[in-house]
């Protein structure tokens, strides 16, 4: 039978369109506007999962948001998503869910026998098991993560789209029940720019689903005519099915929209979730309050529900969660939901925990048969799989105990209602501060922040018509702050047949000791917190709330405790005899709900989730096969494998070309300042470590910038262009970083100093040349004369080159002799090309980065951030000769002389020559000086740099060394992983080419 | 997430800024006539007031200037915002 509990008629529900879905594999048919909860219900499917900790069946608690049990996998393959609220997934056709947390099955799950073994599961578990030795961890590890997993994650890429956008706007709404409508009524009449947001597919909040009425007509119709009216107003936005996730400092707000979540094709234009950043210049909060669950002996069985709960599946969904009900109540209000169930042929029996209750809903009690014990409470709960009987007594509440008979019902569903807590977790994550109510017995808003305003019971106000006329109100004082026209005000009536008050709910918390014995009380469903743990807690010293709450978990689970916090501190209170407030409360932060990590990082994913720089010369070097390095988000050419060349023989052939006859490397991501100013040279006297006011025009000079502390950050060598015109190079990563420090003292420091630094990294392509052709190579090419006298190194030219006009800079990286051909960018692919079809008879080589480092390790030159680490003065690195003697003041300079930085034993770089002659060592192995069987060995330094070089034909390193310059032609020993230890000579850095004849050609 | 006044551009999300620790610690004159400690302090010792803070900024994906900002380190409340060079202004009673 399908739909055995739905009603013939009523709620909102399409009978007309079913809707076929699966639930752990079996097929049900729901309708055109369900939830998978109300479509479970109505197929009479109780049991959808088990609880994290003892397993225990679990049905379905709520009707919204605030779900603790009912959480399921939804979707298969690449789109399954866990830990998903079943009353808020809207059913679509051919859905797929199950439940979590239970294997083989929710009808028969291995791990229940944890809740008879619940003993060993105390609140403070894991910290205890974690106290134990880690061979016992170990032992526990793999029993506790196979019980408490809380769904899978896909394996699969996720193949949805994500977007996400910014939104500025005058006033954001958070939730559209009755208050949020008439706010936004009252700002959007005004003509202010509004947002209004509500995590539901309708608007009209916990309304929609109970009888009242507004200026003494029907409420439902006004609720239409209000919607109606701002979705014809320009001003307005209206989103549905969004949840405020996060309130943040200057009235931002970030929420989640599910765009196509609740469709059943995919489709191709919108995206899955939109992730919506506001800044808004007013706040309204209108979220609501969820209703408070009782506490009482095994409080969590299938069957069990909210009374406001039931309500809505009534109401909203024309689905009667159950025929023979009880309804335990502390209040009026919950009356209504009985009142509702009778009508549709439930019999229903009240349990109130008050002595009185008013004559007019006795009264109402006595007419529509509903029997009413008054001062008793529910002490037992039976049934595995929904709650099927329930056992009863009465309360003395002067001395805490039950006495009399104990009576039982034989019943299968028990509506409860404990009150209401407003929804203030956004509020509390705005940084609002919260009070305690005694008479709602719940936390409300007390001190506001600024430009925020919170209305409805979201404010612990609950009374209707106070409601609607303050609602409205705050809408238009709040456009009229911001300069709006004010709309006059309306006086507005309201009606319920049972309001909710203040002084009808009674602070009733069962929990005293005599009552806790044998079952379990809940607080926390989904996190399995008892009053029992929460007890143990407060004996065992975690007296704090957010100890508790730690040892505990109360209030951690992925519903961050929204039906759980409250009752667990008013029992913390009662444990005490503390009020509340003396209690406090933990401290709320974002998200409100689980969202979507795809929804986080919206469009920043796969390519774009960071830029790719490339070279005008990158498609050649495509073409031609490169191998790719990332060099921070530059794309650079590693090595040219030809044939089936591995990187090593590519490296090799590469090398050999450059020393043997000419190479070509594509420097083109060199950072590059242009630096103009009456004042660049003093400048660069502070910036540098050496002299720069002699520097000629037409003249390149290599230069080391430190910070105050007196450590290397970056290198390169700038140039003398004109009167007081330089270019600068910095290395390839650092080129941002040194264009900021250059801002910064300019900007911070020195502000007298003339001088305008503008990034060029982009603007020129780098053709760099080398090997002993270089010369005779590119003097065909060019109309600049080249001829050593003419062009000496360490000199710039400008000319034609390949009929470009073209910046050359003689300078060398490699220890041949170079020439550095910048071209505009645009033009940087034609000269290459040209320069590989013009190199031919010299076999020019396009080598890469790999190739270039080895170059440079074989002639010492350091890279920095390789061979140095942010700890390494120029003169650790022997650079003493490019730090200036005579120039009073530069960054750096006086950190030379800093007690720390003269320390005689710091590490010095030195060269490494490996004795076998063919180990190449892992850069960052340690050099100890005596290896031993295993760690702690005496380390005197690291291996920063280490290769092949196939000039020399053997291995070489270069290394950071204690006390490095004092132990030339010393034995060290490196260790490996592997246990293998190998011995070095320390030597000079200089491998090759000792005397730099070579560039000076 | 601030709302920070750039002296320069106007109201601007605080992703466009970086902040650069404290504000109003000038470098020595001359560097090689201080002290050690006097040294040590100008490198590595800064204030972490609970309450008023003022602390340098730059506009880094906008006019990419720097500027100082007077914030309380309690509330988040950004007070002023001022131009590089302008002196360091009084703490209000608040
Ligand atoms: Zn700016």
């Amino acid at each position: 039978m399908s739909n055995q509990n739905r009603t013939t008629y009523g709620g909102k529900v399409d009978r007309n369109k079913p809707i076929n879905f699966t639930f752990n594999g079996k097929s049900y048919t729901g309708y055109q506007g369900d939830t998978l909860a109300s479509a479970l219900i109505a197929n009479d499917v109780h049991l959808v999962g088990r609880s994290f900790k003892y397993h225990r069946a679990r049905g379905i608690l709520t009707a919204g948001s605030e779900e603790p049990n009912a959480i399921v996998q939804l979707g298969i393959g690449a789109r399954t998503e866990p830990n998903i609220r079943a009353t808020e997934i809207e059913l679509y056709e051919g859905l797929e869910a199950a439940s979590q947390n239970c294997w083989p099955s929710v009808n028969f799950d291995i791990g229940a026998m944890n809740n008879i073994l619940s003993r060993i599961f105390p609140a403070g578990f894991y910290y205890k098991t974690f106290k134990w030795p880690p061979s016992m961890w170990l032992f526990y590890e793999h029993f506790i993560r196979k019980a408490a997993g809380l769904g899978q994650s896909p394996t699969a890429k996720n193949p949805d789209r994500y977007e996400q956008k910014f939104f500025h706007n005058d006033l954001t709404i958070v939730g559209a029940g009755i208050s949020g409508l008439l706010a936004a009524l009252g700002a959007g009449r005004s003509g202010c720019k509004v947002l209004l947001i509500d995590e539901n597919p309708e608007l009209g909040g916990y309304l929609l689903d109970y009888d009242f009425s507004i200026n003494e007509k029907d409420g439902k119709k006004w609720i239409k005519n209000i919607t109606d009216e701002l979705n014809g107003l320009s001003n307005v936005t209206i989103l549905k099915r969004t949840t405020a996730m996060g309130y943040y400092d200057y009235n931002y707000l970030t929420a989640l929209e599910k765009v196509t979540n609740h469709h059943s094709e995919l489709s191709n234009t919108l995206p899955r979730e939109r992730y919506w950043r506001i800044r808004s210049k007013k706040v309204i909060l209108a979220q609501g309050a969820f209703e408070r669950p009782l506490v009482f002996a095994d409080n969590d069985r299938p069957g069990i529900m909210m009374a406001s709960a039931g309500q809505k599946y009534l109401a909203r969904f024309g689905v009667l969660p159950g025929k023979s009900v009880v309804l335990f109540t502390n209040n009026d209000h919950a009356y209504m939901t009985a009142y509702a169930f009778v009508k549709k042929g439930a019999k229903v029996t009240v349990i109130d925990t008050r002595e009185s209750v008013n004559t007019k809903i006795t009264e109402k009690c006595i007419s529509l048969n509903i029997k009413i014990y008054k001062s008793y409470s529910i002490i037992k709960t039976y049934g595995d799989r929904k709650v099927n009987k329930i056992e009863l007594q009465k309360v003395d509440k002067d001395q805490g105990q039950l006495i009399g008979e104990i009576e039982s019902i034989s019943t299968d569903c028990i509506l409860m209602s404990g009150g209401w807590n407003p929804a203030v977790q956004l509020f509390s994550q705005s940084r609002g501060k919260l009070k305690y109510d005694l008479k709602l017995n719940t936390f409300v808003p007390d001190k506001l922040v600024k430009d925020q305003k919170i209305i409805g019971s979201n404010n612990g106000q609950f009374n209707l018509e106070e409601n609607l006329n303050e609602s409205y109100q705050a809408g238009f004082m709040l456009a009229k702050e911001l300069n709006f026209n004010s709309v006059e005000n309306i006086k507005w009536t309201g009606q319920e047949e049972i309001g909710f008050t203040h002084s009808d709910v009674e602070p009733y918390m069962l929990g005293k000791k005599k009552i806790t014995q044998g079952s379990k009380h809940f607080i926390d469903f989904q996190n399995d917190v008892t009053a029992a743990d929460i007890f143990l807690a407060q004996r065992e010293g975690y007296i704090s709330v957010e100890h508790t709450k730690r040892y505990t978990t109360t209030g951690m689970g992925t519903d961050q405790g929204k039906t759980s916090n409250v009752n667990a501190l008013a029992l913390m209170s009662h444990i005490h005899n503390k009020p509340v407030d003396e209690i406090g409360h933990t401290t709320f932060r974002p998200p409100y709900a689980p969202q979507t990590i795809g929804a986080i990082a919206g469009r920043s994913v796969n390519k774009l989730f960071d830029p790719e720089r490339k070279t005008s010369i990158h498609e050649w070097h495509v073409g031609n096969k490169a191998v790719f390095e990332d060099v921070g988000q530059w794309k650079r050419p590693y090595y040219y494998p030809k044939n089936k060349e591995n990187m090593h023989d590519a490296v090799k052939r590469e090398c050999l070309a450059v020393r043997e006859s000419l190479g070509i490397l594509d420097a083109s991501t060199l950072g590059k300042i242009d630096l103009q100013g009456p004042d660049t040279a003093k400048f660069l006297n502070m910036i540098y470590t050496n002299a720069w006011s002699q520097l000629d025009i037409g003249s390149c000079r290599y230069g080391i910038m430190c910070n105050e502390h007196g450590m290397i950050f970056d290198d390169g060598v700038t140039t003398r262009i004109g009167e007081h015109h330089y270019h600068m190079t910095t290395t390839t990563g650092g080129a941002a970083r040194v264009m900021s420090w250059l801002e910064e003292f300019l900007q911070t420091e020195w502000l007298d100093m003339k001088v305008f630094c503008t990034s060029v990294t982009e603007q020129w392509s780098v053709l760099s040349i080398s090997g002993p052709n270089s010369r005779v190579f590119l003097q065909d090419l060019t109309d600049i004369n080249l001829s050593k006298e003419s062009f000496p190194f360490m000199k710039f030219r400008e000319g034609q080159v390949c009929g470009i006009k073209a910046r050359v800079f003689r300078i060398s990286f490699t220890g041949e002799l170079s020439y550095e051909v910048n071209v505009p960018a645009r033009y940087g692919k034609f000269v290459w090309e040209q320069f590989i079809e013009h190199g031919k008879k010299y076999n020019i080589t396009p080598y890469g980065t790999e190739t270039m480092h080895v170059l440079r390790a074989e002639k010492g030159f350091i890279i920095v951030g390789q061979d140095t680490d942010g700890s390494a003065t120029p003169i650790d690195m022997n650079m003493d000769w490019i730090v200036s003697k005579k120039k009073e003041d530069f960054l750096g300079k006086r950190s030379f002389t800093r007690p720390d930085t003269i320390r005689p034993d710091r590490k010095k770089f030195v060269g490494l020559l490996i004795n076998d002659k063919k180990t190449v060592l892992p850069e960052g192995s340690h050099i100890v000086e005596k290896a031993l069987k295993q760690p702690p060995m005496k380390m005197l330094g690291h291996v920063t740099s280490s290769y092949y070089s196939p000039t020399l034909g053997h291995p070489i390193a270069l290394a950071m060394l204690q006390d490095g310059l004092n132990r030339m032609g010393e034995q060290v020993l490196i260790p490996l992983m592997s246990g293998k230890v190998v011995e070095a000579t320390v030597s000079d850095t200089i491998f090759y080419d000792k005397e730099g004849m070579r560039n000076n050609e | 997430m601030f709302i920070i006044n750039c002296p320069y551009c106007g109201e601007r999300d605080q992703t466009e800024f970086t902040c650069h620790g404290e504000a109003h610690i000038a470098r020595p004159e001359k560097p090689s006539e201080v002290t050690d400690e006097e040294w040590g302090k100008y490198l590595f010792f800064r204030n972490n007031p609970k309450g008023m803070h003022f602390e340098r900024w730059t506009h880094d994906h906008g006019c990419r200037r720097w500027f100082n900002v007077m914030r309380n380190t309690v509330t988040d409340n950004i007070i002023k915002t001022y131009k590089m060079g302008e002196p360091r202004p009084e703490i209000p009673n608040e």
